[in-house]
Protein backbone atom coordinates (compact mmCIF):
# COMPACT_ATOMS: atom_id res chain seq x y z
CA UNK A 1 0.00 0.00 0.00
CA UNK A 2 2.26 2.59 -1.47
CA UNK A 3 1.58 5.72 -2.65
CA UNK A 4 2.93 7.31 -5.85
CA UNK A 5 3.22 10.74 -5.90
CA UNK A 6 3.23 11.36 -9.55
CA UNK A 7 0.12 9.26 -9.92
CA UNK A 8 -1.51 11.28 -7.20
CA UNK A 9 -0.74 14.75 -9.01
CA UNK A 10 -1.49 13.17 -12.36
CA UNK A 11 -4.92 12.06 -10.97
CA UNK A 12 -5.25 15.61 -9.10
CA UNK A 13 -4.64 17.15 -13.14
CA UNK A 14 -7.00 14.53 -14.14
CA UNK A 15 -10.16 15.03 -11.95
CA UNK A 16 -9.92 18.90 -12.31
CA UNK A 17 -9.35 18.76 -15.74
CA UNK A 18 -12.43 16.06 -15.60
CA UNK A 19 -14.50 18.80 -13.25
CA UNK A 20 -13.71 21.42 -16.06
CA UNK A 21 -14.80 18.65 -19.17
CA UNK A 22 -18.51 17.90 -17.07
CA UNK A 23 -18.98 21.46 -16.20
CA UNK A 24 -18.24 22.67 -19.86
CA UNK A 25 -20.19 19.77 -21.51
CA UNK A 26 -22.65 18.41 -18.82
CA UNK A 27 -23.80 20.68 -16.00
CA UNK A 28 -24.25 23.27 -17.91
CA UNK A 29 -25.98 22.68 -21.26
CA UNK A 30 -28.06 20.56 -19.02
CA UNK A 31 -28.63 23.02 -16.28
CA UNK A 32 -29.37 25.76 -19.10
CA UNK A 33 -31.66 22.64 -20.68
CA UNK A 34 -33.43 22.80 -17.61
CA UNK A 35 -33.79 26.69 -16.88
CA UNK A 36 -35.05 27.59 -20.65
CA UNK A 37 -37.57 24.95 -19.97
CA UNK A 38 -38.07 25.80 -16.53
CA UNK A 39 -38.93 29.68 -17.97
CA UNK A 40 -40.99 28.52 -20.48
CA UNK A 41 -43.52 26.47 -18.54
CA UNK A 42 -43.46 29.50 -16.31
CA UNK A 43 -43.59 31.72 -19.03
CA UNK A 44 -46.20 29.02 -20.15
CA UNK A 45 -48.47 29.38 -16.54
CA UNK A 46 -48.00 33.48 -16.73
CA UNK A 47 -49.45 33.34 -20.17
CA UNK A 48 -52.42 30.97 -19.19
CA UNK A 49 -52.46 33.17 -16.18
CA UNK A 50 -52.38 36.02 -17.51
CA UNK A 51 -54.81 34.62 -19.86
CA UNK A 52 -56.95 33.72 -17.58
CA UNK A 53 -57.36 36.88 -15.75
CA UNK A 54 -57.99 38.30 -18.69
CA UNK A 55 -60.79 35.90 -19.71
CA UNK A 56 -62.11 36.38 -16.15
CA UNK A 57 -61.93 40.43 -17.07
CA UNK A 58 -63.54 39.73 -19.94
CA UNK A 59 -66.23 37.91 -18.42
CA UNK A 60 -67.04 40.26 -15.88
CA UNK A 61 -67.21 42.94 -18.29
CA UNK A 62 -69.40 40.78 -20.24
CA UNK A 63 -71.41 40.29 -17.60
CA UNK A 64 -72.07 43.66 -16.81
CA UNK A 65 -72.24 44.70 -20.56
CA UNK A 66 -75.02 41.97 -20.68
CA UNK A 67 -76.59 43.38 -17.35
CA UNK A 68 -76.24 46.90 -18.60
CA UNK A 69 -77.53 45.37 -21.58
CA UNK A 70 -80.55 43.77 -20.11
CA UNK A 71 -81.29 46.82 -18.06
CA UNK A 72 -81.28 48.73 -21.42
CA UNK A 73 -83.32 46.78 -23.13
CA UNK A 74 -86.03 46.46 -19.95
CA UNK A 75 -85.96 50.85 -19.89
CA UNK A 76 -86.14 50.68 -24.04
CA UNK A 77 -89.27 48.13 -23.56
CA UNK A 78 -91.15 49.87 -20.61
CA UNK A 79 -90.25 53.05 -22.76
CA UNK A 80 -91.71 51.12 -25.88
CA UNK A 81 -94.84 49.64 -23.64
CA UNK A 82 -95.28 53.26 -22.30
CA UNK A 83 -95.36 54.69 -25.66
CA UNK A 84 -97.16 52.63 -27.29
CA UNK A 85 -99.74 52.58 -24.26
CA UNK A 86 -99.51 56.72 -24.52
CA UNK A 87 -100.09 56.38 -28.71
CA UNK A 88 -102.58 53.42 -27.90
CA UNK A 89 -104.56 55.95 -25.60
CA UNK A 90 -104.10 59.06 -27.99
CA UNK A 91 -104.99 56.80 -31.12
CA UNK A 92 -108.27 55.93 -29.03
CA UNK A 93 -108.69 59.55 -27.97
CA UNK A 94 -108.31 60.28 -31.58
CA UNK A 95 -110.69 57.88 -32.54
CA UNK A 96 -113.06 58.51 -30.41
CA UNK A 97 -112.99 62.22 -30.89
CA UNK A 98 -113.22 61.80 -34.63
CA UNK A 99 -115.94 59.24 -34.41
CA UNK A 100 -118.03 61.74 -32.31
CA UNK A 101 -117.20 64.56 -34.35
CA UNK A 102 -119.02 61.84 -37.26
CA UNK A 103 -121.69 60.97 -35.52
CA UNK A 104 -122.34 64.76 -34.42
CA UNK A 105 -121.96 65.45 -38.18
CA UNK A 106 -123.78 62.65 -38.85
CA UNK A 107 -126.10 63.96 -36.78
CA UNK A 108 -125.93 67.22 -38.27
CA UNK A 109 -126.67 66.30 -41.44
CA UNK A 110 -129.46 64.13 -40.31
CA UNK A 111 -131.34 67.20 -38.55
CA UNK A 112 -130.51 69.36 -41.20
CA UNK A 113 -132.17 66.54 -43.62
CA UNK A 114 -135.20 66.40 -41.38
CA UNK A 115 -134.81 70.28 -41.50
CA UNK A 116 -135.03 70.14 -44.79
CA UNK A 117 -137.11 67.50 -45.09
CA UNK A 118 -139.81 69.38 -42.94
CA UNK A 119 -138.91 72.92 -44.43
CA UNK A 120 -140.24 70.40 -47.50
CA UNK A 121 -143.22 69.14 -46.16
CA UNK A 122 -144.39 72.56 -44.77
CA UNK A 123 -143.44 74.66 -47.93
CA UNK A 124 -145.62 71.59 -49.90
CA UNK A 125 -148.02 71.58 -47.15
CA UNK A 126 -148.20 75.46 -47.83
CA UNK A 127 -148.58 75.13 -51.62
CA UNK A 128 -150.89 72.38 -51.17
CA UNK A 129 -152.88 73.98 -48.68
CA UNK A 130 -152.57 77.50 -50.70
CA UNK A 131 -153.50 75.57 -53.87
CA UNK A 132 -156.49 74.19 -52.45
CA UNK A 133 -157.68 77.20 -50.77
CA UNK A 134 -156.87 79.14 -54.53
CA UNK A 135 -159.29 76.16 -55.98
CA UNK A 136 -161.59 76.16 -53.36
CA UNK A 137 -162.78 80.07 -53.28
CA UNK A 138 -162.18 80.21 -57.23
CA UNK A 139 -164.78 77.33 -57.29
CA UNK A 140 -166.97 78.92 -54.69
CA UNK A 141 -166.82 82.49 -56.49
CA UNK A 142 -170.28 83.92 -57.66
CA UNK A 143 -171.85 87.09 -58.81
CA UNK A 144 -173.08 87.78 -55.32
CA UNK A 145 -169.88 87.11 -53.58
CA UNK A 146 -168.83 89.59 -56.29
CA UNK A 147 -170.99 92.00 -55.66
CA UNK A 148 -171.06 91.18 -51.78
CA UNK A 149 -166.77 92.16 -52.33
CA UNK A 150 -167.41 95.31 -54.15
CA UNK A 151 -169.59 96.55 -51.25
CA UNK A 152 -167.27 95.62 -48.69
CA UNK A 153 -164.57 97.76 -51.36
CA UNK A 154 -166.56 100.45 -51.55
CA UNK A 155 -166.71 100.63 -47.43
CA UNK A 156 -163.32 100.13 -46.84
CA UNK A 157 -162.74 103.21 -49.67
CA UNK A 158 -164.39 105.12 -47.32
CA UNK A 159 -163.00 104.04 -44.58
CA UNK A 160 -159.41 104.86 -45.63
CA UNK A 161 -157.62 106.56 -43.09
CA UNK A 162 -155.97 110.30 -43.50
CA UNK A 163 -152.67 109.26 -44.56
CA UNK A 164 -153.72 106.13 -46.97
CA UNK A 165 -156.03 108.89 -48.70
CA UNK A 166 -152.72 111.35 -49.02
CA UNK A 167 -150.46 108.60 -50.05
CA UNK A 168 -153.35 107.96 -52.81
CA UNK A 169 -153.93 111.33 -53.60
CA UNK A 170 -150.10 111.90 -54.27
CA UNK A 171 -150.07 108.93 -56.28
CA UNK A 172 -152.71 110.25 -58.59
CA UNK A 173 -150.82 113.98 -58.78
CA UNK A 174 -147.51 112.00 -59.56
CA UNK A 175 -149.62 110.05 -62.93
CA UNK A 176 -151.37 113.29 -64.27
CA UNK A 177 -149.17 113.32 -66.54
CA UNK A 178 -150.10 110.16 -68.21
CA UNK A 179 -153.37 111.50 -68.72
CA UNK A 180 -152.41 113.55 -71.34
CA UNK A 181 -150.61 110.17 -73.10
CA UNK A 182 -154.12 108.78 -72.86
CA UNK A 183 -153.38 106.23 -70.31
CA UNK A 184 -156.30 105.78 -67.75
CA UNK A 185 -155.22 106.87 -64.69
CA UNK A 186 -156.82 104.19 -62.19
CA UNK A 187 -157.24 100.50 -63.12
CA UNK A 188 -160.05 98.92 -61.44
CA UNK A 189 -159.15 95.18 -61.98
CA UNK A 190 -162.46 92.24 -60.09
CA UNK A 191 -162.77 88.41 -60.93
CA UNK A 192 -166.08 89.24 -62.86
CA UNK A 193 -167.43 91.79 -64.73
CA UNK A 194 -168.70 94.68 -62.30
CA UNK A 195 -172.38 96.17 -62.62
CA UNK A 196 -172.97 99.54 -64.30
CA UNK A 197 -174.00 100.12 -60.43
CA UNK A 198 -170.95 99.09 -58.31
CA UNK A 199 -168.93 100.35 -60.92
CA UNK A 200 -170.57 104.02 -60.39
CA UNK A 201 -169.83 103.05 -56.10
CA UNK A 202 -166.73 102.59 -56.83
CA UNK A 203 -165.92 105.27 -59.26
CA UNK A 204 -168.41 107.94 -56.75
CA UNK A 205 -166.03 106.89 -53.74
CA UNK A 206 -163.03 107.55 -55.55
CA UNK A 207 -163.60 110.90 -57.06
CA UNK A 208 -164.42 111.61 -53.27
CA UNK A 209 -161.18 110.87 -51.95
CA UNK A 210 -159.78 112.33 -54.34
CA UNK A 211 -161.60 115.40 -54.68
CA UNK A 212 -161.82 115.45 -58.72
CA UNK A 213 -163.38 113.60 -61.64
CA UNK A 214 -161.15 111.35 -63.17
CA UNK A 215 -161.17 107.85 -65.87
CA UNK A 216 -161.21 104.45 -64.48
CA UNK A 217 -160.83 101.58 -66.59
CA UNK A 218 -162.53 98.23 -65.66
CA UNK A 219 -160.36 95.21 -66.49
CA UNK A 220 -161.93 91.27 -65.68
CA UNK A 221 -158.67 89.51 -63.88
CA UNK A 222 -159.86 85.84 -62.95
CA UNK A 223 -156.97 85.60 -61.32
CA UNK A 224 -157.81 87.80 -58.53
CA UNK A 225 -160.46 84.79 -57.72
CA UNK A 226 -162.37 86.75 -55.78
CA UNK A 227 -162.31 90.49 -54.64
CA UNK A 228 -161.33 93.87 -56.28
CA UNK A 229 -158.10 95.80 -57.18
CA UNK A 230 -157.66 99.26 -57.75
CA UNK A 231 -154.18 100.27 -59.11
CA UNK A 232 -152.61 103.68 -59.81
CA UNK A 233 -149.37 104.62 -60.71
CA UNK A 234 -147.96 101.67 -58.44
CA UNK A 235 -150.35 102.15 -55.55
CA UNK A 236 -152.70 99.88 -54.71
CA UNK A 237 -156.02 99.57 -52.71
CA UNK A 238 -157.45 95.97 -53.37
CA UNK A 239 -159.68 93.55 -51.53
CA UNK A 240 -159.61 90.38 -53.35
CA UNK A 241 -158.75 86.49 -51.78
CA UNK A 242 -155.91 86.48 -53.76
CA UNK A 243 -154.01 89.55 -51.97
CA UNK A 244 -155.41 87.58 -48.60
CA UNK A 245 -153.44 84.54 -49.72
CA UNK A 246 -150.28 86.50 -51.08
CA UNK A 247 -150.25 88.31 -47.81
CA UNK A 248 -150.57 84.84 -45.69
CA UNK A 249 -147.88 83.20 -48.04
CA UNK A 250 -145.82 86.32 -48.10
CA UNK A 251 -145.78 86.05 -44.10
CA UNK A 252 -145.38 81.98 -43.77
CA UNK A 253 -142.20 82.23 -45.80
CA UNK A 254 -140.70 84.94 -43.97
CA UNK A 255 -141.51 82.92 -41.28
CA UNK A 256 -139.69 80.03 -41.79
CA UNK A 257 -136.76 81.49 -43.52
CA UNK A 258 -136.63 83.36 -39.67
CA UNK A 259 -136.55 79.71 -37.95
CA UNK A 260 -133.22 77.73 -39.07
CA UNK A 261 -131.50 80.95 -37.62
CA UNK B 1 -0.54 -10.39 -5.56
CA UNK B 2 -1.38 -6.35 -6.98
CA UNK B 3 -3.00 -4.97 -4.33
CA UNK B 4 -3.03 -1.54 -6.17
CA UNK B 5 -3.50 -0.62 -10.30
CA UNK B 6 -0.49 1.67 -9.71
CA UNK B 7 1.97 -1.50 -9.43
CA UNK B 8 0.94 -2.08 -13.15
CA UNK B 9 3.34 0.26 -15.07
CA UNK B 10 2.95 0.89 -18.91
CA UNK B 11 5.90 3.23 -19.65
CA UNK B 12 8.30 4.94 -16.52
CA UNK B 13 10.74 7.35 -17.03
CA UNK B 14 12.76 8.84 -13.82
CA UNK B 15 9.56 10.33 -12.05
CA UNK B 16 7.08 10.28 -14.64
CA UNK B 17 4.92 7.05 -14.48
CA UNK B 18 2.35 5.77 -16.55
CA UNK B 19 0.48 3.31 -14.80
CA UNK B 20 -3.09 1.37 -15.08
CA UNK B 21 -4.37 4.15 -12.69
CA UNK B 22 -3.75 6.80 -15.00
CA UNK B 23 -5.33 4.73 -18.11
CA UNK B 24 -8.10 4.02 -16.78
CA UNK B 25 -8.74 7.34 -14.97
CA UNK B 26 -8.35 8.57 -18.78
CA UNK B 27 -9.98 5.92 -20.39
CA UNK B 28 -13.12 6.93 -17.82
CA UNK B 29 -12.69 10.62 -18.38
CA UNK B 30 -12.82 9.99 -22.15
CA UNK B 31 -16.16 7.74 -21.55
CA UNK B 32 -17.58 10.07 -19.89
CA UNK B 33 -17.18 13.25 -21.84
CA UNK B 34 -18.06 11.59 -25.31
CA UNK B 35 -20.95 10.49 -23.37
CA UNK B 36 -21.47 13.97 -21.84
CA UNK B 37 -20.95 15.36 -25.36
CA UNK B 38 -23.52 13.06 -27.12
CA UNK B 39 -26.46 13.49 -24.94
CA UNK B 40 -25.69 17.10 -24.71
CA UNK B 41 -25.85 17.54 -28.12
CA UNK B 42 -29.30 17.02 -28.91
CA UNK B 43 -30.95 18.78 -25.97
CA UNK B 44 -33.79 19.88 -26.02
CA UNK B 45 -36.27 22.99 -24.05
CA UNK B 46 -39.53 21.27 -25.05
CA UNK B 47 -41.96 19.69 -22.49
CA UNK B 48 -41.01 16.21 -24.07
CA UNK B 49 -37.48 15.64 -23.95
CA UNK B 50 -35.28 12.48 -24.98
CA UNK B 51 -34.20 9.48 -22.28
CA UNK B 52 -30.97 10.33 -22.02
CA UNK B 53 -31.61 13.82 -21.40
CA UNK B 54 -34.25 12.72 -19.10
CA UNK B 55 -31.43 10.51 -17.25
CA UNK B 56 -29.17 13.43 -17.47
CA UNK B 57 -31.56 15.91 -16.26
CA UNK B 58 -32.43 13.44 -13.43
CA UNK B 59 -28.72 12.90 -12.28
CA UNK B 60 -28.06 16.65 -12.26
CA UNK B 61 -31.40 17.61 -10.48
CA UNK B 62 -30.92 14.77 -7.90
CA UNK B 63 -26.92 15.85 -7.11
CA UNK B 64 -28.50 19.89 -6.73
CA UNK B 65 -30.82 18.78 -4.74
CA UNK B 66 -29.07 16.73 -2.64
CA UNK B 67 -26.31 19.85 -1.88
CA UNK B 68 -29.15 21.89 -1.72
CA UNK B 69 -30.38 19.81 1.72
CA UNK B 70 -26.88 19.24 3.07
CA UNK B 71 -26.98 23.45 3.46
CA UNK B 72 -25.73 24.83 -0.15
CA UNK B 73 -27.46 27.54 -0.98
CA UNK B 74 -26.44 27.95 -4.32
CA UNK B 75 -25.81 24.53 -5.67
CA UNK B 76 -24.85 25.35 -9.04
CA UNK B 77 -21.92 27.23 -7.98
CA UNK B 78 -20.66 23.52 -6.34
CA UNK B 79 -22.04 20.76 -8.71
CA UNK B 80 -19.26 21.10 -11.00
CA UNK B 81 -16.90 19.49 -8.09
CA UNK B 82 -19.14 17.63 -5.83
CA UNK B 83 -21.12 16.19 -9.06
CA UNK B 84 -17.77 15.36 -11.00
CA UNK B 85 -16.68 13.48 -7.78
CA UNK B 86 -19.60 11.30 -7.66
CA UNK B 87 -19.96 10.33 -11.29
CA UNK B 88 -16.03 9.70 -11.64
CA UNK B 89 -16.38 7.20 -8.10
CA UNK B 90 -19.45 5.43 -9.56
CA UNK B 91 -18.25 5.58 -13.15
CA UNK B 92 -14.97 4.31 -11.68
CA UNK B 93 -16.55 2.28 -9.29
CA UNK B 94 -19.25 0.13 -11.78
CA UNK B 95 -16.98 -0.45 -14.24
CA UNK B 96 -15.94 -3.38 -12.39
CA UNK B 97 -18.68 -5.38 -13.98
CA UNK B 98 -16.26 -5.39 -17.08
CA UNK B 99 -13.61 -8.34 -16.97
CA UNK B 100 -10.02 -7.65 -16.29
CA UNK B 101 -10.77 -4.36 -14.56
CA UNK B 102 -9.48 -2.25 -12.08
CA UNK B 103 -11.16 0.63 -10.82
CA UNK B 104 -8.65 3.47 -10.27
CA UNK B 105 -10.04 4.10 -6.93
CA UNK B 106 -8.78 1.01 -6.17
CA UNK B 107 -5.45 2.91 -6.02
CA UNK B 108 -4.72 4.95 -2.45
CA UNK B 109 -3.02 7.70 -5.02
CA UNK B 110 -6.25 8.03 -6.49
CA UNK B 111 -8.46 8.20 -3.55
CA UNK B 112 -5.69 10.47 -1.80
CA UNK B 113 -5.68 12.61 -5.34
CA UNK B 114 -9.87 13.05 -4.47
CA UNK B 115 -8.66 13.62 -0.93
CA UNK B 116 -6.22 16.23 -1.63
CA UNK B 117 -8.77 18.08 -4.60
CA UNK B 118 -11.66 18.03 -1.52
CA UNK B 119 -8.78 19.41 0.99
CA UNK B 120 -8.29 22.29 -1.53
CA UNK B 121 -11.37 22.86 -2.73
CA UNK B 122 -13.03 23.65 1.21
CA UNK B 123 -11.05 26.46 1.89
CA UNK B 124 -10.81 27.40 -1.81
CA UNK B 125 -14.82 27.71 -1.97
CA UNK B 126 -14.74 28.96 1.64
CA UNK B 127 -12.58 32.13 1.03
CA UNK B 128 -14.74 32.75 -2.58
CA UNK B 129 -17.49 33.06 -0.58
CA UNK B 130 -16.95 34.75 3.12
CA UNK B 131 -13.31 36.24 2.38
CA UNK B 132 -9.62 35.12 3.77
CA UNK B 133 -10.08 36.78 6.85
CA UNK B 134 -14.01 35.24 7.35
CA UNK B 135 -12.69 31.53 6.09
CA UNK B 136 -9.64 32.06 8.46
CA UNK B 137 -12.28 32.84 11.18
CA UNK B 138 -13.95 29.48 10.74
CA UNK B 139 -11.01 27.75 12.34
CA UNK B 140 -11.48 29.79 15.63
CA UNK B 141 -15.12 28.77 16.39
CA UNK B 142 -16.60 27.81 18.32
CA UNK B 143 -13.06 29.53 19.99
CA UNK B 144 -9.31 30.46 19.59
CA UNK B 145 -8.59 27.03 21.63
CA UNK B 146 -10.34 24.78 18.95
CA UNK B 147 -7.70 25.92 16.89
CA UNK B 148 -5.43 23.21 16.93
CA UNK B 149 -8.43 20.31 16.86
CA UNK B 150 -9.75 22.49 13.78
CA UNK B 151 -6.95 21.90 12.21
CA UNK B 152 -6.04 18.75 12.68
CA UNK B 153 -9.63 17.72 11.55
CA UNK B 154 -8.40 18.92 8.71
CA UNK B 155 -5.70 17.15 7.96
CA UNK B 156 -7.22 13.78 9.56
CA UNK B 157 -10.60 14.53 7.92
CA UNK B 158 -9.01 14.01 4.54
CA UNK B 159 -6.77 11.33 5.46
CA UNK B 160 -10.02 9.26 6.57
CA UNK B 161 -12.13 10.43 2.91
CA UNK B 162 -8.89 8.67 0.91
CA UNK B 163 -8.35 5.87 3.11
CA UNK B 164 -11.88 5.16 3.52
CA UNK B 165 -12.54 5.11 -0.16
CA UNK B 166 -9.15 3.30 -0.89
CA UNK B 167 -9.83 0.24 1.68
CA UNK B 168 -13.39 -0.42 0.85
CA UNK B 169 -12.56 -0.60 -3.08
CA UNK B 170 -9.33 -2.05 -2.72
CA UNK B 171 -11.07 -4.62 -0.35
CA UNK B 172 -13.61 -4.94 -2.83
CA UNK B 173 -11.07 -6.12 -5.34
CA UNK B 174 -8.85 -8.60 -3.22
CA UNK B 175 -11.89 -10.27 -1.94
CA UNK B 176 -13.12 -10.72 -5.17
CA UNK B 177 -9.38 -12.07 -6.42
CA UNK B 178 -9.31 -14.06 -3.42
CA UNK B 179 -12.77 -15.79 -3.48
CA UNK B 180 -11.66 -16.34 -7.81
CA UNK B 181 -8.49 -18.19 -6.58
CA UNK B 182 -11.02 -19.98 -4.15
CA UNK B 183 -14.32 -20.80 -5.41
CA UNK B 184 -13.88 -19.78 -8.96
CA UNK B 185 -17.63 -20.09 -9.59
CA UNK B 186 -21.02 -17.90 -8.40
CA UNK B 187 -20.09 -16.66 -5.28
CA UNK B 188 -17.47 -13.99 -7.16
CA UNK B 189 -20.40 -12.88 -8.79
CA UNK B 190 -22.32 -12.22 -5.44
CA UNK B 191 -19.61 -10.77 -4.55
CA UNK B 192 -19.41 -8.43 -7.47
CA UNK B 193 -22.62 -7.28 -7.31
CA UNK B 194 -21.98 -6.40 -3.35
CA UNK B 195 -18.89 -4.39 -4.51
CA UNK B 196 -21.00 -2.50 -7.41
CA UNK B 197 -23.32 -1.53 -3.96
CA UNK B 198 -20.63 -1.21 -1.81
CA UNK B 199 -19.07 1.23 -4.88
CA UNK B 200 -22.19 3.36 -4.92
CA UNK B 201 -22.49 3.81 -1.49
CA UNK B 202 -19.05 5.09 -1.12
CA UNK B 203 -19.26 7.49 -4.37
CA UNK B 204 -22.00 8.94 -2.44
CA UNK B 205 -20.70 9.22 1.31
CA UNK B 206 -17.39 10.66 -0.61
CA UNK B 207 -19.84 13.18 -1.99
CA UNK B 208 -21.81 13.94 1.22
CA UNK B 209 -18.72 14.35 2.82
CA UNK B 210 -16.89 16.85 0.50
CA UNK B 211 -20.25 18.99 0.39
CA UNK B 212 -20.52 19.05 4.46
CA UNK B 213 -17.04 20.00 4.40
CA UNK B 214 -17.46 22.83 2.07
CA UNK B 215 -20.73 24.05 3.25
CA UNK B 216 -18.99 23.92 6.68
CA UNK B 217 -16.12 26.16 5.49
CA UNK B 218 -18.66 28.47 3.37
CA UNK B 219 -20.78 29.10 6.64
CA UNK B 220 -24.17 28.94 5.34
CA UNK B 221 -24.56 25.55 6.34
CA UNK B 222 -27.59 24.65 8.60
CA UNK B 223 -27.02 22.96 11.59
CA UNK B 224 -25.91 19.24 10.57
CA UNK B 225 -28.85 16.37 11.76
CA UNK B 226 -25.71 14.24 12.76
CA UNK B 227 -28.02 11.27 12.86
CA UNK B 228 -28.10 11.03 8.90
CA UNK B 229 -24.49 12.08 9.06
CA UNK B 230 -23.63 8.89 10.66
CA UNK B 231 -26.26 6.77 9.61
CA UNK B 232 -24.36 7.53 5.77
CA UNK B 233 -20.95 6.64 7.44
CA UNK B 234 -20.21 3.62 6.12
Amino acid sequence: MQINWFTVIAQVLNFLILVWLLKRFLYKPILKAIDEREEKIAAQIKDAEAQDTSAKKEQIEFLKKNETFDKEKKKLMDNAIAETNEERQKLLEDARNEAAELRSNLEKSLKEMQENLNRDIVLKTQQEVFAIARKTLADLASLSMEEQSANIFIKRLYALTIEEKEQFIEAFKQDSNLLAAGHDPILVQSAFDLLEKQQTGIKSAVNAILGTETHFQFKTAPEIISGIELTSNGYKLAWSISAYLNSLQKSISETMKEEPN
Amino acid sequence: MKLSPDETIFWEHGFVTINLTIVTTWAIMLVLVIAAVLITRKLRTDIRISRWQCILEMLVTTINNQIEEIGLKKPKDYIGFIGTLFIFIVASNILIILPWYEPPTGSLSTTAALAICVFMAVPFFGIAKTGLLGYLKSYLQPTFIMLPFNLISEITRTLALAVRLFGNIMSGGMIIAILLSITPFIFPIVMKALGLLTGMVQAYIFSILATVYIAAAVHDSKPLDKGKLITTKN
